[in-house]
This record gives C-alpha cells, sequence and structure tokens, in this order.
C-alpha cells in the first residue's frame, strides 16, 4: 500500500503551536452495498490533515466509484497540461465485480490514485478534492449527477482527439494539409515516444497476467500430482510407501507457496504495470487537450488576422459599423490572448509533468521489479527449502 | 547413428523456443560489477542488433553452496548402486552450465548407463564399464529400404525396412565382442513370439507395436524414426533383463547374420491339416496307439491350431465360473493371490501418478515460456528507454529493467532444462507402466497354465467314469461283452497317456509359478530401487534449479533495494 504523505507544499513559518501542513489520505474497508443489479461496493476514505481549508483534523466519509471518476473527470477539465493520476477501469466481467481479488486491487488502485492527487503540488489545492474528501453523500451525489453529460468526455471523443491528432501528423508528412499542429519537434518526438511507449507496455503487462496465471496453475498441477503420489505410497506400503507420502506432503505444501506467489505477483508486479499503461493514457489525454487548445489558439488567430484585415477597410472607409466591428476586434484579441496563454500553460505544465512523470516512473517500476525479484526469490526458496528437508528422509526409507 | 539419442531426441521437441530469444547475443562475462549496485552505466546499451544482454556467470555462488558439496560428498560414500547416476547429476547442477548447449547437454549419468543395456538408473552398473563387469549393449540405426524379391507378385513388390542392430559385449555366450546384424520389424516379432513361448511366467518386455499402415506411411522418416526408437528401447530392456539375456532366442536375434534362424513353432494346425498330428486325437478320446507329444501340452492352446483343445479348456472354465463344483485344482497360492491385487491397484494408482506428472510437466514448461516472453518484452522496453531517454531517471529505470529482462530470460532458460531434467526422471512411472503389462502377460501364462491342468483332470475323471460304466454293463454279461472289453482296454491306454499329459502340464504349471515367484521377487526389487533413484533424481533436480533460480532473482532484489518501502 502506497500511502504517500503530503510533500512539495511551501511551508508557513513555524509557530510554536504549528505543525508542518500535511494531508494523508487513505481509502479502506469496501463494502458491498444494496442488492442485485443495483449493487456496488463502498469505501471509506479517510482523510487526516491540518490544513485549515478542511473542517478539523480527521474525517471520513463514504464513496463509491463513480464519486472517484467524478472528481478524475473535474481535474482532468480544471488542471489541462497536468497528467491526472489514473484509475482503475470499471469491471467488464460481471462475476468477477464482487471477487475479494478484484475488490482489494480496486480498492489498493483508488487509494493510490488519491494520494497522487493529494501529493501533486497543483491538484492538492483543488476545490473539487475538497468536496470529494470532504462533503456528505447528498451533496456529493447531487454534485455527480450535475456533471455527467456536460463536461465528461466520453473515451470515444478522446479516441477520436487521438485519431485527429494522428491523421494531422501524417497529412503534414504528407504534405495534404496545412499544417494546425504544432511543428515543434520535442513535442512530435514526445508524441511518438508515449504512443510507442504504450504499446510496449501493454505487451509487459499482458505476458506479467499471463505469468500470474502459470504460477497458478503450476500450482494446481503440483496439488493434483501430490494427490496421486499419496495414493501410490498407501499401495506401496512401507519405505517406499512413506516416501512417497513424504514427496505428495511436500507438493502439497509447494503447491500453496504457489497460490501465494500469483497473489503476490499480481498486486505488486502485474498491478503496478498496468497502472503504468493506464498512466501513459492519462498522458494521451493531456497531449490531445493541448492539440486542442492550440488548434483553438491557432483558429482564433486566423479570425483574428481576417478580422483585422475587415475592421482596416472599414476603418478606411469610415463605416458606421466601425465603432462596432473595432469592439468585436478587441473581444476576439482578448479572446486570442486567453487562448495563447491557456495553450502556453499547457504547454509549460506539460514539460514539467513529464520530468516528474517519468520520475515517478521509475520510482514505481523500480519497486515493482523489487517486489518481483523479491517474490520469486522467496518462492524459488522456499521451493528448494522443501525439497532439500525431504533428501535425509529419502535417504533414511532408502537404506531400510 | 540416425537422429539424437534418446534424450536430445525428448529435449529438442519439448520447448518451441521463440527465434527471438535465441538470436539474444548472451555473453557469460564475468562482470564482477553487474553485482553492485545499479544503474550500470558503464556498459551503455548501444541500439544496434542484436542486442547485447550481460549474464554474469553464477559460479561461485553456487559451487559455496554447503549443502551441494557435502551431499555430494555422503553420496558418494554411499553403497547403494545406481549411485553413480545421480552423482554426475550433483555434478551437472554444480557445474554451471554453458547456456547455449544446454538445450541439448545429454544427462551424462543415463547415457552411460543406457549403453550398458539398462534404461536410466536401473541395473547394478557403474557408469563406465569395466572389464569385470558384464555388459550387453545394443544399438539400432541406419534404417534401409530393402525389396523382398521372392515375394513380389507386382514389379517394385513389396519394400519394407531394415535396421542395423549393433550389440557390443562381453558375455561369453556370444562369438565375439562386437557385431552387426540386419532386421527387419518381422524379425522382432518372430523374436518376441518365441521369447513368450519359452519363458512362460517371465515378466518379458513387451515388443512394440505393429503399427498396421500404409506402406507410404512405413516409409515416412517420422515413422521410421519413431521405431527404431522404439526397437532400441525394446531390444535394451530384453539385455537388462537377467535370464533373458542369457536365451538362445536373443543371442540368435543379436548374432545370426542374415535369416533369422528362430524356427515357427510346431505348427499343430498344418500338421492336423497334413493328418500328422497325433494329441489332439488323445484329447477327442480316440486311442490312436502312438505316444503322446506331450511338448504340445507345455504350450497354451492357440487359436487356429489346437482347436480342440481350445474348446475344451473353454469348456472347462466356464465350469470353473458357473459349475456348482469346485475345480480339480485351485489357484491356492494366497500370498500370490494378494500379490496378484495389490499390483492391480499398483497399476492404477501408478497411471494416476504418470498423468499427473504429464500435466507436472507441461505446467513447469508453461512457467518457463512465460517467463521468456516477458523477458523479451522488458527487453524490448529497455531498448526503448534507452534510445529515447531524453531524462536520466529513463536511463536508470532503463538499467533497471535490464537487471529483471537479463534473470528473467535466465529463469525461462532454466525452467527449460529443470524440465527436460524432470521428463527424465519421472519416465520411470511410464516404464513401469509398460512393465506392467509384462507381469499381466506372465499371470496369464500361469491361469492358461492352471487351466490346461484343471481341463486334464476333468478329462482323466470323465475317462474313468466311462470306463466304470463299460466294466459295469460289460460284467452283466457272461463272458463278456467282446466290444465292450475291446473299448475298455482302448480307454484304459487313453488314460495313461492322458496321465502322462497332466503329470507334464502340472510340471508345467508348477514350473510357471516358480517363474512368477522369481519375478516377482526381482521386479520388487528393481521397483523399489527405481523408485528410490526416481525420487531422489526428481528432488535434487527441483531443489538444484530452484535454487540456481533464487540467486538470479537475490541479485535482482538486491540491486532494487533501494526503491523498498522502509521495513520491506
Amino acid at each position: 500500500m502506497q500511502q504517500r504523505s503530503f510533500s512539495g507544499v511551501s511551508q508557513s513559518p513555524r509557530s510554536p503551536s504549528k505543525q508542518p501542513p500535511y494531508l494523508a489520505v487513505s481509502v479502506t474497508d469496501p463494502a458491498k452495498m444494496g442488492n442485485g443489479v443495483q449493487a456496488y461496493i463502498s469505501y471509506k476514505v479517510i482523510t487526516k490533515t491540518n490544513l485549515p481549508e478542511y473542517q478539523g483534523l480527521e474525517k471520513i466519509v463514504i464513496r463509491r466509484y463513480s464519486d472517484f471518476v467524478w472528481l478524475r473527470d473535474r481535474l482532468f477539465e480544471k488542471y489541462k497540461g497536468i497528467f491526472i493520476p489514473p484509475l482503475p477501469e470499471k469491471s467488464t466481467v460481471e462475476k468477477f465485480r464482487f471477487t475479494a481479488e478484484f475488490i482489494e486491487m480496486r480498492r489498493q488502485a483508488l487509494d493510490i490514485f488519491v494520494n497522487r492527487i493529494a501529493s501533486h503540488h497543483e491538484l492538492q489545492q483543488s476545490e473539487d478534492l475538497r468536496i470529494f474528501l470532504q462533503a456528505d453523500e447528498q451533496t456529493m451525489e447531487r454534485a455527480r449527477s450535475q456533471e455527467s453529460g456536460i463536461f465528461k468526455k466520453k473515451p470515444a471523443d478522446l479516441m477520436q482527439i487521438f485519431k485527429d491528432v494522428q491523421s494531422r501528423v501524417s497529412d503534414v508528412v504528407l504534405g495534404k494539409e496545412k499544417p494546425v499542429e504544432e511543428l515543434n519537434p520535442d513535442f512530435e518526438k514526445l508524441k511518438r515516444y508515449v504512443f510507442e511507449l504504450e504499446d510496449h507496455l501493454a505487451e509487459a503487462q499482458k505476458h506479467a497476467y499471463r505469468l500470474v496465471k502459470r504460477h497458478r496453475e503450476l500450482g494446481q498441477s503440483l496439488s493434483d500430482f501430490g494427490r496421486a503420489v499419496k495414493l501410490l505410497g498407501a499401495c506401496e506400503g512401507e519405505a517406499l510407501g512413506k516416501a512417497f507420502a513424504e514427496l505428495g506432503a511436500k507438493s502439497e505444501m509447494l503447491s500453496v507457496k504457489l497460490q501465494k506467489e500469483a497473489q503476490h505477483l499480481l498486486m505488486n508486479f502485474e498491478e503496478p504495470l498496468k497502472d503504468y499503461v493506464r498512466a501513459v493514457h492519462s498522458v494521451k489525454g493531456t497531449i490531445a487537450e493541448r492539440a486542442a487548445a492550440f488548434r483553438q489558439h491557432c483558429e482564433l488567430a486566423e479570425t483574428i488576422k481576417l478580422k483585422e484585415i475587415d475592421l482596416n477597410k472599414l476603418r478606411l472607409t469610415r463605416s458606421e459599423r466601425t465603432a462596432d466591428a473595432e469592439h468585436e476586434y478587441e473581444e476576439l484579441k482578448a479572446d486570442g490572448e486567453e487562448a495563447r496563454r491557456r495553450f502556453e500553460t499547457i504547454v509549460r505544465l506539460m514539460n514539467e509533468e513529464m520530468v516528474r512523470f517519468q520520475e515517478e516512473k521509475t520510482l514505481d517500476m523500480g519497486l515493482a521489479f523489487h517486489e518481483f525479484a523479491k517474490g520469486q526469490s522467496r518462492l524459488a526458496n522456499g521451493i528448494a527449502d522443501a525439497w532439500r528437508s525431504l533428501l535425509p528422509k529419502l535417504e533414511a526409507c532408502s537404506s531400510s | 547413428m540416425m537422429g539424437y539419442e534418446n534424450q536430445g531426441h525428448e529435449e529438442a521437441h519439448l520447448y518451441a523456443t521463440p527465434a527471438e530469444m535465441e538470436s539474444l547475443v548472451l555473453t557469460d562475462n564475468d562482470d564482477s560489477s553487474h553485482h553492485q549496485s545499479q544503474p550500470n552505466h558503464h556498459h551503455p546499451l548501444s541500439s544496434s542488433l542484436p542486442f547485447a544482454a550481460q549474464i554474469p556467470t553464477d559460479d561461485d555462488h553456487l559451487l559455496a553452496s554447503p549443502s551441494f558439496l557435502t551431499h555430494s560428498q555422503s553420496q558418494s560414500q554411499n553403497p547403494i548402486p545406481n549411485h553413480s547416476s545421480s552423482s554426475s547429476s550433483f555434478k551437472f547442477i554444480l557445474e554451471p552450465p554453458s547456456y547455449a548447449d544446454a538445450v541439448f547437454r545429454s544427462f551424462d549419468g543415463d547415457h552411460i548407463n543406457e549403453t550398458n543395456g539398462h534404461d536410466s538408473s536401473s541395473g547394478d552398473l557403474s557408469s563406465s564399464p569395466p572389464s569385470t563387469v558384464e555388459y550387453l549393449s545394443i544399438s539400432v540405426s541406419d534404417p534401409q529400404k530393402e525389396q523382398d524379391l521372392a515375394n513380389s507378385l507386382v514389379s517394385g513388390g513389396n519394400t519394407y525396412v531394415t535396421y542395423l542392430i549393433t550389440t557390443r559385449t562381453n558375455l561369453p555366450d556370444f562369438n565375439g565382442s562386437e557385431f552387426s546384424v540386419r532386421r527387419r520389424f518381422k524379425d522382432v516379432v518372430t523374436l518376441s513370439d518365441r521369447l513368450s513361448e519359452s519363458y512362460r511366467g517371465f515378466f518379458i518386455p513387451i515388443r512394440p507395436d505393429k503399427n498396421v499402415v500404409e506402406s507410404q506411411v512405413m516409409q515416412k522418416q517420422e515413422f521410421v524414426e519413431q521405431r527404431r526408437v522404439a526397437l532400441e528401447k525394446y531390444l535394451r530392456r530384453l539385455a537388462a533383463h537377467p535370464v533373458i539375456r542369457r536365451s538362445d532366442e536373443l543371442r540368435s536375434f543379436l548374432e545370426v547374420d542374415g535369416r533369422l534362424p528362430l524356427v515357427r513353432n510346431t505348427d499343430v494346425a498344418s500338421r492336423m491339416l497334413d493328418g500328422a498330428v497325433k494329441l489332439p486325437r488323445q484329447l477327442f478320446g480316440e486311442s490312436v496307439g502312438g505316444a503322446v507329444d506331450v511338448s504340445e501340452v507345455v504350450q497354451p492352446a492357440k487359436g487356429g491350431r489346437d482347436l480342440l483343445r481350445l474348446f475344451k479348456e473353454l469348456k472347462q472354465s466356464v465350469t470353473n465360473d458357473w459349475g456348482g463344483a469346485k475345480p480339480p485344482v485351485v489357484e491356492e497360492d494366497k500370498e500370490f493371490l494378494e500379490k496378484k491385487e495389490k499390483l492391480q491397484d499398483f497399476e492404477q494408482q501408478i497411471s494416476n501418478v504418470s498423468q499427473q506428472a504429464e500435466s507436472l510437466v507441461k505446467a513447469q514448461q508453461d512457467i518457463g515460456e512465460t517467463m521468456g516472453q516477458l523477458g523479451l518484452a522488458f527487453v524490448k522496453l529497455t531498448k526503448f528507454e534507452t534510445e529515447e531517454a531524453v531524462y536520466e531517471t529513463q536511463r536508470v529505470r532503463a538499467a533497471d529493467m535490464k537487471s529483471v529482462a537479463t534473470a528473467a530470460v535466465k529463469a525461462s532458460r532454466l525452467y527449460r532444462e529443470l524440465t527436460a531434467q524432470t521428463v527424465k526422471h519421472l519416465d520411470k512411472l511410464h516404464e513401469y507402466l509398460g512393465a506392467m503389462l509384462a507381469v499381466n502377460q506372465a499371470f496369464s501364462d500361469r491361469s492358461s497354465a492352471l487351466l490346461t491342468v484343471q481341463t486334464l483332470l476333468s478329462e482323466l475323471s470323465s475317462l474313468h467314469l466311462r470306463i466304470e460304466k463299460l466294466e459295469a454293463a460289460s460284467s452283466k454279461i457272461f463272458g463278456g461283452d467282446r466290444a465292450r472289453i475291446r473299448k475298455i482296454d482302448e480307454l484304459k491306454e487313453t488314460v495313461r497317456a492322458t496321465e502322462d499329459a497332466k503329470s507334464c502340464a502340472i510340471r508345467e504349471y508348477e514350473r510357471i509359478k516358480e517363474n512368477n515367484k522369481n519375478e516377482l521377487e526381482r521386479l520388487d526389487k528393481e521397483r523399489h530401487d527405481d523408485f528410490f533413484n526416481m525420487l531422489k533424481g526428481f528432488v535434487v533436480n527441483q531443489a538444484g534449479y530452484a535454487e540456481k533460480m533464487a540467486s538470479v532473482w537475490d541479485m535482482v532484489a538486491e540491486e532494487t533495494i533501494g526503491y523498498a518501502k522502509d521495513g520491506s
């Protein structure tokens, strides 16, 4: 469980009565609510903080998955340029929705999600986060239903934006269209990097998941083998029978170890890889936002230029529409300025975010690799010990 | 010699290695710097293919492992036979294998044992054949197509395959120490049949199936190779049997050049047609005045030949099963009956274990394969991150990934080796399943011999009954009934002949019982030894490879320990 405590906040000068500011969040205690088709899982979200914006030192609220989705969507809207931490997927297969394994995996992922937000120097100041962490359930529900359909970008839309991004790039290359894309080589490189990275990661994650399954299968066949060997031992009897019995028992014991390791592998290696893939999706979302902002900025710039030409014409002819036109022109210029500013903010933020993102992923992966290696080592040592311990017994049996 | 040794053959098709994995250039680099904490910046990964990954050797780590050494030492003091194969298996585990030839490395101990005519780790022979120990080593090779000119009705006629049977031996029965003959499969069938007749009651290894298939298939290389392997296994098993290896039949087969001199059995059916046969008429109840060919009695009745005898014995067995009265002689040996039941149970359990062993091997193979694929995926990722690196942190991550990728590929190869070895050990189970067929055959020899005895006894008692009746009828007539008296004399002749046959049959039955008993003892002992060695081999193998894998992953865990949370 990664629980990151509050960090990166500018510290106010300490007075003897004041502690350094902190904001610690955890997602715990999944509970099944409701029945049948309507059933869902609720989680306890516990906030411990001394920040003035929050009510009190500790607050516990009940949240469900769609509340987390709301938070993510709001942040995505408000903080363009920042890679919003990813959420675990909605469960597509009905029968797994309420398995202990799935629930725990989701809880862990949600906990990481909220903590990442709470420790991000920009996101942690978000109003929406405060609402999420503190509001009562009715307020939360109201907020949730308000937003759906208006701000929520369906995955399909995002995909369309990606496709546009990709097709525009190729169009430029083919010389088809006037580029409405940034001709920023670094940005091009970044886009290629992100898209290719996703492919590589997806493949690695696929094999990681298969590896989990293989562990389970090996565990199962060891168990079956052990049982069969024990029966053979019962049939043989005497020294040899005992030897078989011991072998069978060891096999069954190792089967348990394998199942455990499979679980550990799933939670501590495969899940972080999946998380990485999700994070890359989030980056792609931001890339799309940047492209959209750029296009808007360009379009406005175009419009402004045209308007300026019109305006100059009007000025020359001293038309009575000139005043209105001037007014519109000024407004357009302001909008254009706004769009440019927005775009440049996104660019700036993205650059900072890439640094943060890469650092975060190195740490996350480093830990995942460590857990993977530790788990495999533990398993292998357990297997070796178990079989080794059998040898003296075998020797004793065979010489009798 | 065509193709691989058995082991190589098994290994080769066990594991379909992705071509990419094989193209990885792995240098067994004594790069001690790799042992230290990452990141390994000294060897920036070049973007040129093939991707060079460094795998440090694990020599020191393993050789230093005390448990291996002490165990190996204690093993060498162990007077138990076949230790040689296990000690060489220790050696195999201690020495770091070069990964390049790991796949096709033969299991040395096994290989040497096989040439002694024993399958792996059975028998009482040491690894090298010293002159004092008797050995009979057989190999089958060089299949050739030949034409059966004599019988060809169609031009281009009947083609068949012959194999070169090469024998090396120091047994005195043979003329020479190394010789070869050419034999075809039909000859093997003849050999097998002759042995079944001469060695009733023995656990004779079962010959390979006839596989009646189209002549086109017969000549396909795959089929021929399969058959060659099967023949070799079969002949080696025969050579491993303490009694059969000394048999005339086997010797002739191995030694006599040209046509196989094993004569087909006295074909009673054809003799009957010739009118020359004598015995069946004794059983018909007719007197001929000739001597009983008692040698007939020592063979079971076979279809197509002793038709009448078959009929009588069938009648007897039905009487045994459905008749109210107890048959005149019954299988009374309680010990035998218990043994038989136990063996049936054993057969079932072995079959079950053998099946589960197969699944286990497959699961091991699968996990190794997936591990390899995971390693490959990370290799690609590493390359990618390195090439595209903009930030230092990416290079750090790439180095971590490289560690994991290397370890995963290594682990995958270890799994592959482990699986190949496991197959060899657990193969013993399959062998014993096959051996049970021989046991069942031997038991069936016994029951058919018993049936013959029972049939003759019934025959005798009915003959006596007829004599009684005739005598009673005859005595009523004053001066005797010439016809009846003549009949009585004839019957008395038949009784004498049948008595002789009965004694013969009983002797045969007892002989077979004795063979059964001895073979059962031999089976028990061999099974005991074989299975213990199998278990030990299996366990040592599993432990050895697990330890190797542990050390591979320990290194990565060590290198990445910086990322660990406190207290992990």
